[in-house]
């Protein structure tokens, strides 16, 4: 044998084995008789660490599952990487899932920036994207991204609820706004302007943003009140929420107060900005929060606790995050479970994209999960609810952004 | 064998692989390189302002910023064809280094560390102000870039050889310019302005141009960057990028070349090797390599390499002597 044939055979080799394991791959990738691959990213490090726990409370439910005998006769192997927040390292480490560890499907990557990142490339090589963590509005859009889902509730489907609640309420209203200057707070600010349509001009009066590097927001506060707004739209993230309770309190302006859904948490935000500043409150849910005492008899939330103490020893009781990961990893569990033995990719979205009526023991009674093939958004539906000094009590229907 | 010629032989192989790679490794490893390969770049630009000028500069990450969103609003507003955003992005950035370092003169040592890190914080937020253009905290996202000609080549392997290509290009400029008159006028004002003026070095002059220089490698890289990822967002070009490039040429070898390449290795791949260790806490381990390395190598990767090759020229002369 020459040289050149040793070179050309040595180049080769690589090119025939992965026109050999093409075909085979293209079905079933990341899936053997006895287990499913998954890959995930999340913040374990960096400015949005704090989401970090939704990671590790996914990777403890699918212990749980693997504990209790996994899906359909399979086991669940959850890979979650670190990306930092930074979408650079998410493009790198998801290409790193999909290529090297060979993932059937990608789950719960989560941060708008970053799932951007990798909307593109992972609709191009066909992987499922599935229930991506971050309310914005364009990741149901299954003409374009047929391989991409969200999950949660959008922040525009919430800011129309609140429009909603005002135009039929408040009498003459001014709204006056306090926005976090990034997508999720512009989404707010979008959806009540949609909602209120041609009214949006006329009654907002004022609107006020904050980095979230800032250390304080009281003269956007004060701004507010002197504007003459009878209701405060209030999109803030905890640290803020609080900040905003309190001074609001403190000025002694009293307005309808909307609280985003970000910073509904009795014992992070209520709690801490004072039960008299909280009192009437209020904001739309779609999950039972852990620190709300209504829930303490509540089976769900009892198994909740149980699995947190089992699975999840550190993780933080209170912490709706923990909340939020336990009832999207249900749904996956749900869809894995309607694949049945097919889980080619082609199936995992099609069921992904068939979910009827779906209960979930953590969401709010009556709210339940539904896509279908032309409906990527699963939840779509929310319940105002206003703070009476202890709990959160909800009123009025059940708001389905989807029958509009 | 002389140290130097040990170099010659080195270079030539160390190219002929790079040029290999593309048809040995994964799509996805050879996306890791090209990363390498922009580091590399980014770490000479700031390398040539620190390393060799000695000014400090905390904010580099703002014209990998900077370079990265000329060539994304390029291509995403006007349909440039992206060869020509990569030269553009660096004009630009060495326009903006040139007009910046000419305030910055006043500023010495850690007063200009200040001040460029105002820069890397400011970033983001000017980012999303100029909503318009940036598409804001949303992005931009760009398509890959196809082969040209009909070459065999998927968009990884291309990219792969266009970052290599400039790499050369900008490595070999590098060399020729600090090699020469200019590098000694350069590497002089760091090492005692007063003595550089008195020989008639123009300091303001040459310190401006080293931020010029050096902000349009840095941009030129970010340019890149933008067509590797295929994605630009504020989140990307947080302070920490900045503080990763310090990292890179101080852990690479300070005042070095070919330090640059072996900086850009480890801020790619030890944050990766320190979460495979421990996930629970990785920049803990991140840590732990870094105080090693500059324990065990206080001048860098390249300045102990160059202490290693030399005693084994030495060595190798000697006993030729001997024989």
């Amino acid at each position: 044998m020459t040289r050149r044939s040793i070179l050309a055979l040595v180049l080769a080799a690589p090119l025939a084995l992965a026109g050999l394991a093409a075909p085979v791959a293209a079905e079933t990738v990341g899936v053997t008789a006895t287990e499913i691959k998954i890959g995930n990213t999340n913040p374990y490090s960096g400015p949005a660490s704090a989401y970090g726990t939704i990671g590790k409370a996914l990777a403890a439910y699918f212990k749980k599952v693997n504990d209790e005998g996994g899906i359909n006769g399979r086991k669940i192997n959850f890979v979650t990487l670190d990306d930092g927040y930074s979408p650079p390292k998410t493009v790198e480490m998801v290409r790193k899932l999909v290529e090297q560890e060979q993932v059937a499907f990608v789950y719960q990557t989560l941060g708008t920036p970053t799932n951007s990142a990798i909307h593109k490339y992972l609709n191009q090589s066909k992987v499922p994207h599935l229930f991506v963590a971050t309310g914005a509005t364009k990741w149901g859009d299954p003409e374009h991204f047929p391989w991409t889902m969200g999950w949660q509730p959008t922040y525009q489907t919430e800011g129309h609820i609140y429009a909603q609640y005002v135009l039929k309420n408040v009498p003459n209203p001014k709204i006056g706004i306090l926005y976090q200057n990034d997508d999720y707070g512009k989404d707010y600010v979008k959806g009540i302007k949609d909602g209120l349509g041609d009214a949006a001009k006329k009654v907002i009066v004022m609107e006020q943003s904050y980095e979230v590097t800032d250390p304080t927001i009281d003269s956007q506060i004060v701004n507010l009140k002197n504007s003459g707004a009878n209701v405060f739209y209030n999109v803030t993230i905890p640290k803020f929420a609080v900040q905003a309770i309190k001074k609001a309190h403190d000025i002694g302006w009293k307005p309808l107060h909307l609280l985003n859904n970000v910073s509904a948490s009795v014992d992070v935000v209520l709690k801490p900005a004072g039960i008299e500043a909280s009192r009437d409150l209020i904001t739309a849910l779609y999950l039972k929060d852990p620190t709300d005492p209504q829930w303490k008899n509540d089976q769900g939330m009892k198994d909740w606790l149980a699995f947190m103490q089992k699975y999840y020893a550190e993780g933080n009781t209170k912490d709706v995050f923990n909340v939020y990961a336990y009832t999207v990893a249900q749904g996956l569990a749900q869809v894995l479970k309607q694949c049945g033995s097919d889980l080619s990719r082609e199936n995992i979205m099609k069921q992904a994209a068939n979910l009827k009526n779906l209960a979930l023991p953590l969401l709010l009674p009556g709210i339940k999960v539904n896509t279908g093939p032309t409906d990527f958004y699963p939840l779509e539906q929310e319940q105002l609810a206003k703070f009476d000094g202890e709990r959160w009590v909800l009123f009025g229907e059940i708001y389905d952004a989807s029958k509009k | 064998m002389t140290g130097a010629g040990l170099r010659r032989a080195i270079v030539p192989a160390a190219i002929a692989a790079a040029c290999l790679l593309p048809f040995l490794l994964s799509n996805f490893r050879l996306f890791q390189f090209t990363q390498v390969f922009i580091y590399a770049i980014a770490l000479l630009g700031l390398n040539i302002l620190t390393g060799f000028n000695g000014q400090i500069s905390l904010g580099h990450g703002a014209f990998y910023a900077l370079g990265a969103y000329t060539t994304a609003i390029m291509i995403d507003r006007w349909s440039v064809p992206y060869g020509w955003t990569i030269p553009v992005a660096g004009f630009l950035c060495l326009v903006v280094g040139f007009l910046f370092g000419i305030p910055a003169l006043r500023l010495e040592g850690l007063y200009l560390a200040l001040a460029t890190f105002a820069l890397a914080l400011a970033i983001p937020q000017i980012l999303k102000y100029f909503e318009h253009w940036t598409g804001g905290s949303q992005g931009i996202v760009l398509s890959k870039p196809d082969a040209p000609f009909g070459l065999k080549l998927n968009p990884d392997q291309w990219l792969y050889f266009v970052t290599l290509g400039v790499l050369l290009v900008l490595f070999v400029l590098a060399a020729n310019l600090l090699s020469r008159r200019t590098g000694r006028a350069i590497v002089a004002i760091r090492d005692n302005p007063i003595a550089a003026q008195a020989m008639g070095v123009n300091n303001a002059l040459y310190k401006s141009l080293t931020f010029g220089v050096s902000a349009a490698y840095t941009g030129v890289a970010g340019a890149l960057s933008a067509l590797a990822i295929a994605f630009v967002a504020p989140d990307a070009f947080n302070v920490f990028l900045s503080i990763t490039f310090l990292v890179g040429i101080v852990i690479g070898g300070l005042a070095s070349i070919s330090g640059a390449i072996f900086g850009a290795l480890f801020i790619q791949f030890v944050p990766n090797w320190a979460q495979d260790i421990s996930k629970a806490a990785p920049w803990a381990i991140y840590g732990i390599f870094l105080i090693l390395f500059m324990y065990a190598m206080p001048r860098g990767i390249a300045g102990s390499l160059r202490l290693v090759l030399g005693r084994l020229a030495r060595a190798s002369g000697g006993t030729r002597r001997a024989a």
